[in-house]
């Protein structure tokens, strides 16, 4: 316990402002400083959640939301998301932007697999929730990329607007924080 | 995909770049051989966002089969859009009001500009250089700003339907659109000092990927990457439709063949179509912005043809109608597949890391290639 608040630092935890990024635990004033009480893996949610890289996934239309997203005006590094990565090796979080088909399941499949734990995906936009307008009439299109793998959070739009996946990755980081992704619950078993 | 890891007889190595790779725009997949840094062959492997939106419209009427049309080449979106909409006036003879053929031409050139933005960030990207992609961004975003006012979308629009557009303009748009052209036109010259005039860059374009007229010609390339070679190739210009062919602007033509001379024509091309919007901008017509149509369409026995000229080069719908309120077959002809067609003859022989620039410069996008 000491050891997390001599790392946490007293000038470190004070009122670090706006719900989402306050550090979890309790000050306890003492004579000249204060003692932090904080569970561990709080801390270590709190940590995980502020810095998540996501892959550069992207099928189609949504693809170009996300890069939006990526751009000065949206801009996802405020909220933690700051570098996409090329590589599944060094991603936390896929962003399933666009329709998974029949001969890309498989890969994506893949790519899962290939990411490290502790690993959290977003399907963006109707196609990767549902099929969305690939639902009917079709014989290529998955109807919803959880058919392939687990999914966290979905954000509805087709395609959705920079907003809603703004939205969607703040969710995921409240969702993280508070133990409740689908990785955290499978650990606590 | 591992199974084509290897070697071939000649002891050229094989390797895959794809379907999941950010160069590719998308899930493209390439097997490439190459022997030592030079490659060898180029081989596309498509399907991977294949949707079966041809087969998808047969079971669509007419009014709904745009909307899919949206999802194919979204980056002009609105184009795809408006050649499906011309085919079907054409088969029910509908006359267009002038107001709609104005906006529909302003939020073409809209769609052009904000696809070669996008496409100018991105290719800089490919190269290494990641600022230009935000000062892409920055002025598409306000083109953005203009659809969503108008259209009510920021990408896929659906706004042009069968005999006009869905609503009316919004007031703000023609103020919007001015100010525009004003943020264009002061922005513009920064994409050449960032950009262009870079000597690193020109170095890894200039006699890069070179398409004969010739060649281009025989695979079908159309649109921007024709034009690099010199074939005059602009359907606005060759089949007029709409009002293009009372505007004023240049089809623009470059002669060298190579990644830059691609390059060039897409940036001039901006300038040209911030010419038409010029002209367009303070002249909408007054009067209806959609002719009166039936609500349930039905196009008469026969085939139908309409070609455009969209960011990417010439697409074209074909539609073979029984009579009934469905299309008994729809083909599209998408840019981005004979495009693609020629990049292995445009690569064999250059070395591995210019094939990402070649592809660049092609402007590929997946869902178009594979539909």
């Amino acid at each position: 316990m000491s050891n997390i608040s001599n790392n946490a630092g007293s000038s470190f935890i004070p009122p670090l402002g706006g719900g989402g990024a306050s550090f979890p635990g309790q000050i306890h004033e003492t004579p000249g400083g204060g003692i932090v009480l904080s569970k561990l893996d709080d801390v270590i949610n709190w940590a995980r959640s502020n810095s998540l890289c996501p892959l550069t996934f992207a099928t189609s239309c949504c693809g170009i939301e996300m890069m939006s997203v990526a751009a000065a005006k949206y801009d996802f590094s405020r909220f933690g998301f700051e570098v996409a990565r090329a590589s599944p090796r060094q991603a936390d979080v896929i962003i399933i932007a666009g329709t998974i088909v029949n001969k890309m399941a498989p890969v994506l499949k893949r790519l899962y697999d290939q990411m490290a734990d502790p690993k959290y995906v977003i399907a963006m936009g109707a196609c990767a929730i549902s099929g969305g307008p690939f639902f009917y009439n079709t014989y290529s299109v998955v109807k919803g990329a959880d058919h392939v793998i687990p999914v966290d959070v979905y954000v509805a739009g087709c395609p959705p607007r920079p907003e809603a996946l703004l939205h969607a990755l703040i969710s995921l980081q409240e969702k993280i924080k508070s133990g409740l992704t689908r990785e955290q619950i499978k650990e606590v078993k | 995909m591992v199974e084509e890891i290897g070697r071939t007889e000649e002891g050229n190595v094989i390797i895959n770049v794809g379907p999941q790779h950010p160069a590719t725009h998308g899930v493209l997949h390439l097997v490439i051989t190459i022997n030592g840094e030079t490659i060898v062959k180029v081989e596309p492997h498509l399907g991977y966002i294949h949707r079966s939106i041809e087969k998808m419209c047969e079971s669509l009427t007419y009014r709904q089969f745009i909307y899919v049309t949206s999802r194919m080449d979204y980056l002009s979106s609105h184009i795809n859009n408006h050649a499906c909409a011309l085919c079907i006036e054409n088969g029910l003879q509908v006359e267009v009001p002038a107001r709609a053929q104005v906006i529909r031409v302003l939020m073409d050139e809209l769609t052009r500009i904000a696809s070669h933005e996008l496409w100018w960030g991105a290719m800089a990207m490919d190269l290494g250089a990641f600022t230009p992609f935000f000062h892409a961004f920055r002025e598409r975003e306000a083109i953005n700003d203009i659809m969503e006012e108008t259209c009510g979308a920021r990408l896929t629009l659906n706004y042009i339907v069968p005999g006009g557009v869905m609503q009316d303009i919004h007031p703000n748009f023609q103020q919007r659109v001015k100010n525009f052209i004003q943020l264009y036109k002061s922005k513009i010259s920064e994409y050449d000092e960032l950009v262009t005039g870079n000597i690193i860059f020109q170095n890894r374009m200039k006699g890069i990927g070179y398409l004969s007229p010739e060649d281009a010609i025989s695979f079908g390339v159309t649109g921007p990457s024709a034009r690099g070679s010199g074939v005059s190739c602009d359907t606005r210009k060759t089949y007029p439709y709409e009002i293009y062919s009372q505007l004023e602007f240049d089809e623009v033509l470059e002669t060298t063949g190579d990644s830059f001379a691609r390059y060039m024509v897409r940036i001039r091309e901006m300038n040209q179509s911030i010419r038409i919007i010029e002209q367009l901008i303070d002249n909408i017509p007054e009067g209806d912005f959609q002719a009166k149509t039936k609500a349930v369409l039905k196009l008469p026995k026969g085939e139908f043809m309409q070609k455009v000229e969209t960011a990417r080069g010439q697409f074209g719908v074909y539609i073979v109608s029984e009579g009934g309120t469905t299309p008994y077959r729809i083909k599209f002809r998408s840019p981005g597949f004979s495009n693609l067609s020629a990049l292995d003859h445009m690569a064999r022989g250059s070395k591995l890391g210019d094939l990402v620039a070649m592809m660049g410069t092609l402007d590929l996008v997946i869902p178009d290639i594979d539909r």
